[in-house]
């Protein structure tokens, strides 16, 4: 059969599937189960409107606990036990974690990750809100704009890939096709640097890249409240004598405080399961690695579930109250 | 002290959409001047240029005898409080009313003085630590106002202030800005409004801007006894003036004029014999309508009456597409339902209009 048919045909039975289930489960309850006639009429409709929402949120449920709750459970487990080799397993207690705080790369990742926890959002959020006002009064302002956003729709491997060109080194006898040696180069290099192997600066190299992908995000949502600000604040702002700089600081940015938090610790989630650029780029070699390609190195390469699921555990402790407080600034945002 | 002049002051947009044009006006030091129109008659853009808020695109504006065309509004010496209030949400009120002072980077003492003094005439002084939000409209509108108080300006610039407020709160607002104007006799206001009721109390002159330049300038009496064309005659009081077509049949002293409808009205304005025969509109205003046996301007069976208490008004039967007469009688007069009256106003109260324009000289 052609695939399109199949995706076609897949669709169909999906769908059909989904509102069988809905009509068909209503049907019972209401004919069947609670019929709404006979001496306990009145009871019986009461009760199949208690269970009518549950019915209805059943395949919802069923799906979020399967994807997404049932593996944090599996996963906390796997972090407590070993494989045995030949099958099985057994408990290990808190082994795993032990030997992964014991282990350099471990610490090697957690201190990345501070650092690109720290660079990336401040640099997201401060060049977003810049283009977001440099780009607010100008003619040509939205196409800017959609330059800047461009990045977001580009993968991260696909960015990691374009930006690997850029950092490329050629032997010193041969032209150089990466832009950064051309400049260095064309400024008085001596000769072309392999900068994705220079510690420390590397992880900065790296962070640039999820800086070139998030700027637009950030710019996108601190341009619209921007745009939210009202124009009379402003105008009041100018005309007791604030120039551009302290309208831009003193009335602008105060205005829109909350959206910059937003913006900013949304980057910070982002930026704590980093994760495609540092394996399409290093592989956490020459001192870059960072938690999540370190999980996958534990639990995909050297197949040790244990340190595996006990980094993954590790990485949703630091998202998880970053996550909460973003979750209720939003909603409080939008009341 | 400072007085203002505009020199052929016109605003166009984007090089051909005209919004005013040649707008020439005197305003003397301490005066309180009213714009009003009907919206869209560009009396805000008037205010907003004079505040720099607005390019001039054509002509000159002088304040205080210096050239202010391309002078920031900061340096204009003026202060502008705004429709929506324009408060900074997140500056306490104290914040909100030092800003101006911080930024000219003004002594901490002075600041804080001339806030407290600020606050005290505009009775604010228990809400300088809370911020805009917790405040009501009306303390927010005294904020707004008690920010441009405490710059000190020559000119004070109001645009709409009160519309924002409901009615008690307005007329309130309305008597505070009057004792405000009191308290700063030398101070210049310029107030701008759509109000004829604010424009009447306030101002100590009136410009009534309408279809892009000043249909007239004068105080508030002169605009309701001696309005100089028909816009203004009708702008100004409510309900609008009666207007009527006829023409001039006798000239001297006073003018007789016979109505199409087969009236007859006198004017006390005098014209001279060439005016014989010329078409006029005779304007009567709702309130100078009485009853009478005699002589009648028109008569017309009365379709609806309106009793407000004091007053009431009778809305006379009109053909098809004609405006309808209005006439204000003192007390109550709910029987004059569907009766035939015959009304007529003492010469002094008949305006005459020709081409549009007043007949006084």
């Amino acid at each position: 059969m052609h695939p399109a048919i199949q995706g076609l045909l897949t669709i169909a039975i999906g769908v059909s599937a989904c509102v069988g289930y809905f009509a068909l489960s209503n049907q019972f309850l209401d004919k069947v189960l609670f019929p709404a006639k006979g001496p306990n009429a009145g009871r019986n409709i009461n009760r199949a409107n208690l269970i009518r929402p549950w019915l209805f949120l059943f395949p919802a449920l069923f799906a979020l606990g399967l994807y997404l709750a049932y593996p944090v459970f599996e996963t906390l487990r796997l972090s407590f036990s070993e494989r045995i080799p030949g099958g099985g397993y057994k408990w290990v207690g808190t082994d795993n974690y032990a030997q992964m705080l014991d282990d350099r790369k471990f610490k090697e990742a957690i201190t990345n990750n501070m650092l690109w926890l720290i660079v990336v959002p401040a640099m997201s959020t401060a060049f977003g809100l810049l283009a977001a006002q440099l780009t607010d009064r100008i003619r040509w302002g939205n196409l800017a704009k959609s330059l800047i956003f461009m990045p977001m729709a580009i993968s991260f491997v696909g960015a990691s890939v374009i930006w690997k060109l850029i950092y490329d080194t050629r032997p010193v006898d041969q032209d150089q096709i990466g832009v950064l040696n051309a400049i260095y180069l064309a400024l008085g290099g001596a000769e072309p640097q392999t900068w994705l192997t220079i510690p420390l600066w590397n992880n900065f190299f790296l962070m640039i890249v999820l800086v070139w992908i998030q700027t637009g995000f950030a710019m996108v949502i601190l341009s619209a409240a921007l745009r939210g600000i009202p124009e009379g604040t402003i105008e009041a702002a100018i005309v007791d004598g604030a120039n551009p700089f302290q309208i831009f600081f003193k009335i602008k940015v105060p205005q829109i405080k909350n959206t910059i938090l937003v913006v900013w610790t949304t980057i910070t989630l982002t930026v704590l399961k980093v994760f495609d650029i540092v394996f399409a780029m290093t592989n956490g070699q020459w001192n870059t690695q960072v938690l999540a390609n370190y999980m996958y190195d534990n639990l995909f390469r050297a197949n040790d579930w244990g340190v595996g699921s006990a980094s993954a555990i590790v990485i949703m402790l630091l998202v998880t109250p970053i996550l909460v407080w973003n979750v209720r600034n939003a909603r409080k945002e939008m009341r | 002290m400072a007085g203002l002049k505009l020199r052929g002051i016109e605003k166009t947009y984007g090089g051909s959409v005209n919004v005013l044009k040649d707008i020439n006006l005197d305003i003397e030091p301490g005066e309180l001047i009213v714009f009003v129109g009907p919206s869209g008659c560009g009396k805000s853009t008037l205010l907003r240029m004079i505040a720099g808020l607005e390019q001039i695109t054509g002509g000159e504006l002088t304040i205080d005898g210096q050239v202010m065309n391309d002078i920031p509004p900061a340096q204009r010496g003026i202060a502008m409080v705004f429709q929506t209030y324009a408060l900074y949400p997140h500056m306490t009120v104290r914040e909100n009313m030092s800003f101006a002072l911080k930024i000219a980077k003004k002594p901490q003492a002075e600041i804080e003085e001339a806030v407290n003094k600020a606050a005290k005439v505009l009775q604010l002084e228990d809400y300088l630590d809370r911020l805009p939000k917790a405040l009501s409209g009306g303390q927010r509108q005294r904020v707004a106002i008690g920010r441009s108080i405490v710059r000190d300006p020559k000119v004070y610039l109001f645009d709409e202030p009160l519309s924002n407020l409901d009615a008690a709160l307005r007329v309130a607002t309305r008597i505070e800005i009057a004792r405000l104007k009191e308290a700063m006799p030398d101070r210049t206001m310029i107030y701008v409004t759509h109000d004829q009721v604010e424009a009447m109390t306030l101002a100590s002159r009136i410009v009534v801007l309408a279809n892009k330049g000043i249909a007239q300038v004068g105080t508030p009496l002169d605009l309701y006894e001696r309005p100089e064309n028909e816009f203004v005659a009708q702008f100004i009081g409510s309900p609008s003036m009666n207007l009527l077509p006829g023409k001039i049949t006798g000239t001297g002293e006073q003018t007789t004029v016979t109505l199409d409808d087969g009236g007859v009205a006198v004017s006390a304005i005098p014209t001279i014999d060439a005016d014989m025969g010329k078409t006029v509109n005779i304007g009567v205003r709702p309130e100078d309508l009485v009853e009478t046996d005699g002589n009648a301007i028109f008569e017309a069976r009365v379709d609806i009456t309106e009793a407000l208490g004091e007053v009431t008004l009778l809305y006379f039967e009109s053909e098809q597409g004609q405006e309808g007469l209005i006439a204000k009688l003192p007390g109550i007069h709910k029987e004059l339902r569907g009766k035939t009256v015959r009304m007529t106003a003492a010469p002094a109260k008949v305006h005459l209009f020709h081409n549009g324009q007043s007949m006084r000289r």
